[in-house]
């Protein structure tokens, strides 16, 4: 075992509100660029749904969402404090 | 028996128990050489069955060579290898060798030729896989490990069954392709689905794995479900009743990695969660699912082993491993954090990795079907992949908030595997024809389209994007959640706790009237032999005298004709 030796802070660049900033930035771009990609590139729909314009951009976030929630909910009625099992 | 018709599995268990019997430095060499030596093994046998040999009065194949074996037991000695090259500063040798004989096993069963060698192994898998639980020697992991043996002894004892009533009514022993028709098939079936982390039955895999220690649970997460795995695409391709179990474990994965705090217990819902979706491509049943099932847990092996390795040198370096007390860690982990996430960019199918090119196929083959629920229900859950693994292992161990731990990366043999498992993540992601080639069938996919990529690139963009925006509603609590588990470790326990105080006050009762009778016996006996007892009296010399006279004279009148 390392020592784990505790600072109280660090300017690491990767957590920078500034760089962290870009990152949001940057992903967003990305994310545009890539709904505009799949105008341009056209697969083949088998449902008639999974030809819609962005489909698999809203039908993900839009999936993720609602599992998200979901296990909100389970949460409320399956979670128990970690030592629920100790004798 | 020549070499060649000894299974390798056994080649692989016999030379684990050689390696409590050599030197420290032997056995360094062992451990890596002994699992390559038998996969070199694997690949020069011929196709086809050893020689039959009987038993119990039938006909037994302990050995069989095809491409969905080769397959599998390629990726499982792999694995060995892997396994032992990060374990290699373990010092708990039962554990190694407790590993080795539990993928020896699994080598062992998708070489079997026919159900009772298939049990045989199946059962020595399972003292495997508790050896290597219980050898973490904590208090959790004892007790994990009698839950983890007791649902593995209920899963054998149900395949037992079911090749029993399945051999009895057809009279054949071969393992081949069944239909879940008869009730032998029935059971044979759930025995397979047990280890594979179906319902009810899932909570033993999360129960269990984590309790391992930082080496145990990358050996854990390879050979049970994957077995389970091969054994459905061999015995049930097409059983329609696996769709709807797989989409259930893959939704159950996820949702329960999502409220779970415990950064390996995270990895081990989704274990179940990757296992869904090879259970629903055999229940697919076509031969691009087949397949992608394949394929799939050949690329989950590496990927998963590769994320633990990752969640194992937290660990060891920490000794932490409940995601609110980590974040972080990239500053003093690099290897172990990129190993990490590429890792979890392979679980989540990121195009240029192994996931891609495997996992695709499953999905593409229920579009083919026209499989319409099927179809939507994987995509959501390809999101729901990297939602739950893909960022959130990477995000909260190794980002999130500074813990203010500031571990260094693990030693090298552990960096080293874990760099391994990495290129071959990537090189089967950017050259698939390596993994194609070893496939059951004929491979005529391209999963290389630029539709496709764009596609799933959309999918994963989007769902990051839905992980940072909920973040919120996904702050880490030190929680467990309940599951069927529930069931036998609460009211189940109880039940049982009662039973046996009232099997015990029972016996308490039944062996007090029992005491009593003997007392009063010998209270008896006392009485009259006793001390005092009357037939024990000691008596004057005067007296016995009379009683002498008195009963000669008796004697006289009675014999006096």
């Amino acid at each position: 075992m390392t020592e784990t030796s505790r600072h109280a802070s660090d300017d690491h660049w990767l957590v920078r509100p500034a760089t962290v900033r870009r990152l949001w930035i940057g992903g967003i771009a990305l994310l545009a660029g890539l709904v505009a990609a799949g105008t341009a590139v056209h697969g083949h729909a088998y449902f008639g749904v999974d030809g819609l314009f962005a489909f698999n951009a809203w039908y993900g976030f839009g999936a993720c969402a609602a599992m998200v929630v979901a296990a909100k909910v389970l949460g409320v009625l399956l979670k128990r404090k970690d030592t629920y099992y100790d004798h | 028996m020549t070499i060649e018709g000894l299974p390798p599995g056994l080649l692989m268990i016999a030379g684990a128990l050689l390696l409590p019997f050599v030197g420290a430095a032997a056995r360094r060499v062992m451990v890596l050489a002994l699992p390559l030596a038998v996969l070199a093994l694997v690949w020069m046998l011929p196709e086809g069955s050893g020689p039959a040999l009987s038993f119990l009065g039938q006909s037994i194949a302990p050995l069989r060579v095809d491409a969905l074996g080769r397959l599998f037991a390629t990726i499982f000695l792999l694995m060995a290898a892997a396994g032992a090259l990060f374990a290699l500063g373990q010092s708990r040798l039962l554990e190694g060798v407790a590993a080795f004989v539990y993928a020896g096993s699994a080598v062992g069963v998708v070489l079997a030729g026919d159900l009772i060698t298939v049990f045989v192994f199946w059962e020595l898998m399972a003292v495997g896989s508790t050896l290597v639980l219980w050898a973490a020697g904590t208090p959790s992991a004892a007790r994990a490990a009698m839950r983890y043996v007791q649902v593995h002894l209920l899963g054998g004892v149900v395949l037992m069954v079911g090749i029993v009533a399945h051999v009895a009514a057809t009279g054949q022993t071969a393992f081949e392709a069944m239909r879940p028709e008869t009730l032998g098939t029935w059971l044979i079936l759930a025995g397979f689905l047990i280890n594979a982390g179906a319902p009810p039955f899932s909570a033993w895999l999360p129960d269990a794995y984590p309790e391992a220690s930082w080496s145990g649970m990358v050996f854990l997460s390879a050979f049970t479900t994957k077995t389970a795995v091969y054994a459905l695409i061999r015995g049930f391709p097409g059983a329609e009743i696996l769709i709807a179990i797989g989409l259930f474990m893959v939704f159950y994965g996820i949702i329960y990695a999502l409220l779970e705090n415990d950064m390996r217990r995270i990895l081990a819902y989704s274990i179940v969660n990757q296992v869904g979706f090879m259970v629903t491509g055999v229940g697919i049943g076509t031969e691009m699912a087949l397949n992608g099932a394949a394929a799939h847990a050949f690329a989950h092996i590496l990927y998963k082993a590769l994320l633990l390795m990752s969640a194992g040198s937290v660990l060891l370096m920490t000794g932490r491993r409940l995601c609110s007390d980590l974040g972080g860690l990239f500053r003093t982990m690099p290897v172990t954090t990129a190993c990490g996430i590429i890792g979890a960019l392979a679980i989540s199918s990121f195009p240029w990795t192994s996931g891609f090119v495997a996992k695709s196929m499953i999905g593409q083959s229920a579009a083919d079907g026209g499989l319409a629920l099927t179809w939507f229900l994987l995509t959501a859950a390809s999101a729901g992949v990297f939602l739950h693994a893909g960022i959130k292992f990477p995000w909260f161990v190794f980002f999130q908030k500074d813990s203010g731990l500031r571990p260094a990366d693990p030693p090298w043999s552990m960096r080293l595997a874990m760099i391994l498992l990495s290129a071959l993540c990537v090189g089967i992601g950017v050259f698939p024809g390596l993994l194609y080639g070893l496939l059951p069938h004929p491979v005529d996919y391209q999963p290389y389209t630029a539709a496709h990529v764009v596609e799933m690139l959309q999918l994963l963009g989007f769902s990051g994007l839905a992980f940072f925006l909920l973040l919120p509603m996904m702050k880490r609590t030190r929680t467990v959640t309940l599951d069927a588990d529930w069931l036998w470790r609460r009211p189940g326990a109880a039940a049982a706790t009662r039973l046996w105080t009232g099997l015990a006050a029972v016996f308490a009762e039944l062996t007090a009237t029992a005491a009593a009778a003997v007392r009063s016996v010998a209270d008896h006996a006392r009485a009259l032999h006793g001390p005092r007892g009357i037939l024990a009296r000691s008596m004057s010399s005067g007296g016995m005298a009379a009683f002498a006279l008195v009963a000669l004279g008796l004697a006289l009148v009675a014999l006096y004709r």
